[in-house]
């Protein structure tokens, strides 16, 4: 049996919330009173699943076998020498099946899908990347699958819409608000309300109501697991700084929350678009208010009416207007650093990693590059920085050629 | 004292034998101006007037009604115009029923309290909040009942008997009962599985119970008011609005009529 599988730690359940999802005043159930009852049913199921050997051994094969765990940790000595600070380590998710972290999540789901007997599944996307997930992983069990994306982020993504269409899955267009990732969240709710009989719910981050922040956070965690385990046989010691971006929080919580009780700084880095103070960002922590959407109480950009505001990044998966509850709870409780990233921050790192060790990253996991490289820079060499490499590139090439046109260089 | 208002409501009903008419619409659509006028107009016809606050993610309501909620935001409705609209209809009708509809998270915003107190302040006798139930709004109830407002709960046919029994215990003013699992404005559910729910509910509480969701035609109307003491129409009305967009004074006569036809198609016949 491989270490990944022989892990007691898979049913590890540190720091749960209260009975009713609530991690300190966050979290929560804030859903019409339809959904109280599947959402009650589907944390039952999760806990009995999770409790499960079977369970778990049947996740932990196909993490192994089908998404390629476990993913390296890689010393990037070439970009710490590049900084002349700490040693940095790169947790390297953008080598699974798929090319970012998401379907670590959503092969949990869908196995609970299977378990709970339904043969359908939704999920909303931002970037496509949730969406290529899930569109695999309904591929390979044979589920329907129709995905939820914002007509804005169909235009922007269209390589991930070409995918998930390869693969089975049905695109649906969504043109209500901004036509984004937080619209696609609205309509994939009102389906799952009129579905919630035949139809699994795949929820991309840790946000949501309760369980789904307890259950995405729990289906993540085998990456910061493995990082720890990985750090300490290569290195012979914790890292001092464990780094990750925030759109959601899904790769953050991730890599951050099995270090929480350990002497480690936890940062989360947001998107700062072109620069917290025009206004045009994606900081829900740095610069939003207590609120309540999608399901739960948590930080969220709103003006004062509590209407939700238009986000901004170069990052279409950091494109969401609030933060998964107990990483506000971890941010409240000063466990959690807050550092920022502009879209020009987060260019430059994509091209220095890309120059320096040959990896291109996505341009979500540039955001926590580029905080990363900062913080590394005002530590000494004798000391490790830990940075989520959530994802690759590739998705973005795009995009990054229109914004840095023919002029490559550093 | 505002909290007998609905009550009296659902009583004359009973005495006139029928059921209680619930007309829904967006607080500001297509503006602030004109939805005063629309409402008022409309309100002649209903029993209990429901004002939506506008929300900018309305997960809960289908197209109809979030076109509806971008245009009153379009048209820079703020909540201070949907107080006042408010405060309008209660002087126009002092004896009618005025409930406020909408997401938490515009209240919390807000703040419960001054929430509260201004819907008081402005004659609202109930507040329907979609996404805030009973396991979340132990604060929210606190806020309500000390000024003097229902909370209007929501039942489906999801809930289960002990969903049934708690929030038929805790229900105050009217049970909202939704006819289907989904969103507003879709199919509306089979008549006599709502029968039978209600049936249900009715050992738990003798709360008026009143239904809603899909419920698009006067035959609707009429087949739901034969067991129930209300049925509430939205997105009836709502596409209304939508319809003669750029004709103010046919949307008013539309909306009217058509809530007079249903109206008298609510009476039930001994």
């Amino acid at each position: 049996m491989s270490q990944l599988a022989d892990t007691n730690h898979c049913f590890d359940t540190s720091h749960p919330p209260d009975a009713q999802g609530h991690f300190g005043e966050f979290g929560g159930r804030y859903v019409a009173e339809t959904l109280m009852e599947p959402l009650k049913k589907l944390q039952e199921a999760f806990d009995e699943a999770w409790q499960d050997p079977a369970f778990q051994q049947e996740r932990m094969n196909l993490l192994q076998h089908y998404v390629g765990r476990e993913t390296p940790l890689y010393h990037a000595t070439h970009l710490s020498k590049h900084m002349g600070g700490a040693q940095i380590y790169l947790k390297r998710e953008d080598l699974t099946h798929t090319g970012a972290h998401k379907i670590n999540n959503t092969i949990g789901q869908a196995l609970l899908a299977k378990r709970m007997g339904k043969k359908r599944v939704i999920a909303e996307t931002g970037a496509g990347q949730h969406g290529v997930a899930t569109a695999t992983v309904a591929a390979m069990f044979n589920m329907q699958c129709d995905v939820y994306m914002g007509r804005e982020d169909m235009a922007r993504q269209a390589p991930n819409v070409f995918r998930m269409r390869l693969l089975g899955a049905n695109v649906i267009p969504v043109d209500s608000g901004s036509a984004t990732l937080k619209d696609a969240l609205n309509d994939a709710l009102r389906d799952w309300v009129a579905s919630c009989a035949d139809t699994f719910y795949i929820i991309g981050t840790v946000a949501g109501p309760h369980p789904y922040p307890l259950m995405v956070r729990q289906f993540h965690a085998v990456i910061g697991q493995e990082a720890r385990r990985q750090c300490l046989a290569q290195a012979g010691r914790l890292p001092d700084v464990a780094v990750a971006c925030v759109g959601g929080g899904s790769n953050a919580m991730g890599l951050l929350h099995p270090l929480r009780d350990d002497p480690v700084r936890l940062v989360a880095v947001e998107a700062a678009g072109h620069g917290l103070e025009t206004g045009k960002h994606a900081a829900s922590l740095a610069a939003g208010r207590k609120g309540v959407l999608h399901g739960n109480l948590t930080y969220l950009l709103e003006d004062e009416e509590g209407q939700i505001q238009d986000t901004h990044s170069i990052s279409a998966g950091l494109d969401y207007p609030g933060v998964g509850p107990e990483l506000a709870a971890m941010y409240e409780d000063g466990r959690v650093e807050l550092d920022a990233a502009t879209d020009q921050e987060a260019l430059h790192a994509f091209q220095i990693l890309a120059k320096t060790e040959g990896i291109l990253p996505a341009l979500e996991s540039s955001h926590a590059i580029a905080a990363g490289m900062r913080i590394a820079k005002e530590m000494s060499s004798d000391e490790i920085v830990l940075i989520n490499l959530s994802g690759r590139g590739d998705k973005d090439l795009d995009n990054v050629f229109k914004a840095l046109g023919e002029e490559v260089s550093i | 004292m505002s909290l007998s208002r609905l009550s009296d409501c659902f009583s004359r009903c009973e005495q006139e034998n029928r059921s209680a008419l619930v007309g829904y619409l967006c607080g500001g659509d297509p503006s602030p101006a004109l939805s005063l006028a629309v409402i008022l107009r409309l309100a002649e016809s209903l029993d209990v007037i429901e004002i939506g606050m506008p929300f900018s993610d309305p997960a809960a309501d289908g197209p109809v009604i979030q076109a509806a909620s971008e245009r009153a935001l379009a048209a820079q409705t703020k909540m201070h115009d949907v107080f006042e609209l408010c405060s309008q209809v209660r002087q126009a009708f002092p004896e009618k029923g005025i409930i406020l509809m909408g997401y938490g998270n515009t209240v919390y915003a807000m703040g419960y309290d001054v929430f509260a107190q201004k819907a008081q302040a402005a004659g609202v006798d109930g507040v329907l909040v979609v996404d805030i139930p009973p396991e979340e709004s132990t604060d929210f109830d606190r806020a309500l009942a000390k000024h003097a407002l229902h909370h209007i709960l929501l039942l489906t046919p999801m809930s289960p008997p002990h969903r049934q029994k708690m929030i038929a215990s805790r229900a105050s003013g009217f049970i909202y009962y939704v006819s289907v699992a989904g969103i507003t404005g879709g199919q509306a559910g089979a008549v006599e599985e709502v029968e039978q729910q209600l049936t249900s509910i009715r050992q738990f509480s003798d709360v008026p119970i009143c239904v809603g969701f899909g419920i698009k035609t006067a035959e609707q109307a009429q087949a739901m008011a034969a067991f129930s003491d209300g049925v509430v129409m939205g997105s009836f009305f709502v596409s209304q609005i939508a319809e003669h967009i750029h004709d103010s004074e046919t949307m008013i006569d539309s909306i009217h009529q058509s809530a007079t036809e249903i109206r008298l198609a609510m009476r039930r016949t001994v």
